[in-house]
């Protein structure tokens, strides 16, 4: 019986306050609360709120067989629980109908498995301790930020009692396999391996309201018969996309809640197809195959690699100096650093440093607060100065 | 197309910007198959350095010589000077200075020369509007207001569409304490030019804004810069020794100079080891000197008085980051220039060339708190400072004068 295994990730950033070098050793609270604030707002109405509502009709109409996974990043979960606890509380509901999957991934929405394996254990551990309170879960399923992933990765995850981890279908991994079986990664005895297929995840998030795009415009149906195309037994059909596509990438004009309420309809018009979490479509299926992926892989750019995080040297040496400041801050035991620091580890930092399509300006330049990846780097990196002459002072207190 | 094109400055010859571009647009057009006939004032006899250089390239020497010599692109190019005691943005103050000293020693006794520059412009006008009645062609191009009188004459004479190129505005030069006579002149030819090119949005903003230009009449053309403009005789003194900041321009209150003087004493509080160059002159000079000695900075701030050919070359193979804190510019096709010496840029955002490059930081002018940030940022990242250089690099290629001159030749044949 295929499966359509649909997954929405949610995140926010928490956007850094512009932080000139004359603020180093003046200002110690990095965030910019005043635009976080108004980009969640907005986000909520457009997207959180009207999407969460939306899905909530959805699974109490289809009677359980329409089921979807989220994951929520830490920071996002902060900034609801801060200031919008009527989102909170949409998500819950949706948690409460027993259709929706909450996965697990790094507390801080960081990159920090390629920095400190220490660290990785503590951001996910926090992340699976706050699914359990807030949604009443204990996540089966694991995906790494940006759908980061590689072998040492996924061994890492096993270890930590993961059934199921997420990834890119990409070329670059499958060869001519398909995404849409179940897979094992390379080094690992139970853990499974979902693979986003990537044109069908694409179509929605990116081209769906594109008019130079051949198959404009994109109606439930149409979609729906793709999708039915691939019917082989075992088939497992990953549609992994941000949920900020619905209403916020993808605004409401365009049609984007008309096609995802008529979507469960149209697939499961199909008698032979359903809809599972993570978790259920790998308890459901054996694995195809092995799949190894020795470099990491991602779910960005044409490049599927993370060279919109690490690609140049302004990136490699933001990251280096921040996850080198690692012994001092858990010698400090001081709550706040730890906090601030870890704040500091969210990939989209990372992300506006990105020279590659600087020039072209296109998806980079959307979600990028910054006029270029210079101010990016430098407003960084006086905050790491600030943060580095923070810690040495706290040493002072402490004695 | 034969095109009549009026200028004021050519390579070697020159003190600003415009000689720069004119020299890449014209090659670029001559590319195109066009053939420019360039006239432009001759200060003195010294004029034949530039001359000669002119003549490498196979452009006849003499003025008589106005064939055509036979293939290569700069062939298709007559330069034909005319003497006149103008040098480019010359104002009132610094024309009183010239002949006063004596420092132009005119050859052309045939002609009475004016102690004021306006009439200047206008005598140079008329010649060159008598000179311009010995050639044929199909357009004609003028760069700025002092060839406004030259380029009006020859249209009235010939009754060829006149295009007027747009590098510079007094209000660019002057902020408010504009000239008047000055003004009208820019005025006249914007008004009677068939159409307009501005270097930058910004320009355009001005010309339609404070002229009343219609915004269909004016283009908006970048400039680029040229490879060959520096040839790289220098090769990058940087190796790790004390940081070296760079101002290269004419020392007047359209440059924003003042700004950098302020912004070199905040930065040497933070690294006391850095070096600032400003280098060119200008009117603000003196008060700069005396200003640099209030902040008692001396020791690390150098004037180096007003640079030429090879002399700017090495002195931005040296720099490790070069500042336009421009409070008006147009363009600016000097930080294009540092560029091709791997030098970071930092730019004002009041000036045309940061509507074009990515790969540079910004400010306003007048931020001196951020200007001063963005040094040291530049100093002390060599991350920054080696992500910005490179990436420049794969910009310059982008930014070209055959670009533009395509874009200019489009322009001639909408027009003619």
């Amino acid at each position: 019986m295929p499966s359509v295994c649909l997954y929405f990730q949610v995140h926010q950033p928490y956007r850094l306050r512009r932080y000139s070098f004359f603020d180093v050793g003046h200002i110690h609270n990095y965030e910019d609360e005043t635009e976080n604030r108004r980009i969640l707002d907005r986000v909520a109405q457009k997207c959180y709120l009207p999407a969460n509502m939306l899905l909530l009709k959805l699974i109490e109409e289809q009677q359980g067989k329409f089921r979807i996974a989220f994951s929520l990043s830490g920071t996002v979960l902060d900034q609801i629980e801060r200031g919008r606890p009527d989102v909170l509380e949409s998500f819950q509901r949706l948690a409460a109908t027993g259709c929706v999957e909450f996965l697990n991934e790094t507390d801080s929405h960081s990159l920090v498995f390629l920095f400190s394996p220490r660290e990785f254990k503590a951001q996910v551990l926090r992340h699976r301790e706050r699914v359990r309170t807030l949604f009443d879960q204990d996540s089966r399923t694991f995906r790494h930020t940006e759908l980061t992933y590689s072998n040492d990765l996924a061994i890492a995850v096993e270890k930590l009692g993961y059934a199921v981890i997420l990834a890119e279908g990409t070329e670059k991994i499958l060869g001519r396999r398909s995404p849409n079986l179940l897979y094992r990664p390379a080094g690992c005895a139970k853990l499974k391996l979902l693979l986003r297929n990537y044109r069908l995840s694409d179509d929605v998030a990116f081209r769906f309201s594109d008019r130079n795009w051949a198959e404009f415009p994109l109606t439930a149906a149409k979609y729906a018969h793709w999708l039915h195309r691939i019917r082989s037994e075992g088939s497992i059909v990953n549609l992994f996309m941000d949920y900020e596509t619905f209403g916020e990438h993808q605004w409401e004009e365009t049609g984007i809640f008309k096609f995802l309420s008529a979507l469960p309809g149209e697939i499961l018009r199909h008698p032979e197809f359903r809809f599972q979490t993570p978790a259920e479509a790998a308890d459901g299926n054996r694995p195809a195959g092995e799949i190894d992926c020795p470099e990491f892989i991602s779910w960005a750019d044409e490049e599927r690699d993370i060279s919109a995080w690490l690609g140049n040297a302004m990136q490699q040496d933001a990251v280096h100096t921040l996850y080198k400041m690692e012994s001092a801050i858990r010698r400090r035991k001081n709550e706040g650093l730890l906090k601030t620091w870890r704040m500091l580890q969210t990939s989209d930092h990372f992300y506006y440093m990105c020279t590659k399509w600087f020039s072209d300006g296109d998806v980079h330049r959307y979600f990028n607060p910054y006029e270029s990846p210079y101010e990016a780097y430098i407003n960084y990196m006086n905050i790491l100065d600030d943060l580095s002459q923070s810690i040495k002072n706290s040493k002072g207190e402490s004695r | 197309m034969q095109i009549l094109m009026f200028g004021w400055e050519f390579p070697p010859r020159m003190s600003g910007g415009l000689g720069t571009a004119c020299f890449g647009m014209t090659k670029g057009l001559a590319g195109l198959g066009h053939r420019i006939t360039f006239i432009l004032p001759q200060a003195d006899q010294t004029s034949a350095p530039f001359l000669n250089l002119v003549a490498a390239y196979g452009i006849p020497v003499s003025s008589a010589a106005l064939e055509d010599r036979g293939a290569g692109v700069l062939h298709r190019l007559t330069v034909h000077p005319i003497s006149a005691l103008l040098t480019p943005y010359l104002n009132e103050d610094r024309y009183r200075e010239l002949t006063l000293y004596g420092r132009s020693g005119f050859r052309n006794s045939a002609v009475v020369y004016g102690h004021d520059l306006i009439a200047e412009v206008i005598r140079y006008g008329r010649a060159a509007g008598a000179v311009a009645r010995r050639f044929s062609f199909d357009i004609i191009h003028a760069h700025d207001w002092m060839t406004v009188p030259a380029a009006l004459l020859a249209h009235r004479i010939s009754g060829k569409p006149l295009v007027l190129h747009i590098h510079s505005l007094e209000y660019d030069r002057s902020g408010d304490n504009v000239n008047g006579e000055i003004l009208a002149i820019e005025r006249d030819g914007l008004e009677q030019a068939d159409r307009v090119i501005a270097v930058s949005h910004r320009t355009k903003r001005m010309i339609v804004e404070r002229y009343q230009i219609p915004p269909k009449k004016v283009s908006v053309i970048y400039n680029a810069v040229s490879r060959n403009e520096a040839q790289r005789i220098y090769r990058t003194e940087r190796t790790g020794r004390q940081k070296t900041v760079l101002f290269l321009g004419r020392i007047t209150f359209q440059k924003g100079p003042d700004y950098f003087v302020e912004a070199a004493a905040r930065v040497l509080k933070v690294l006391p080891d850095v070096t600032f160059v400003m280098a060119g002159a200008g009117n603000m000079m003196r008060q700069l000197v005396e200003r640099v000695g209030e902040l008692k900075i001396g020791d690390r701030f150098h004037f180096t008085g007003f640079l030429q050919g090879e002399e700017i070359e090495r002195i931005f193979s040296l720099s490790d980051l070069y500042v336009m804190p421009s409070v008006s510019e147009p363009f600016g096709i000097s930080p294009l220039e540092a560029m091709l010496y791997d030098v970071p840029v930092i730019l004002s955002r009041q000036s045309g060339v940061a509507e074009i490059l990515k790969h540079a930081l910004k400010v306003d002018f007048w931020d001196i708190r951020e200007l001063s940030a963005k040094i040291i940022a530049v100093l002390k990242h060599p991350a920054l400072m080696g992500v910005m250089a490179e990436k420049a690099k794969e910009e310059l290629r982008t930014i070209r004068w055959d670009t533009a001159a395509e874009r200019i030749s489009e322009l001639y044949r909408e027009t003619v």
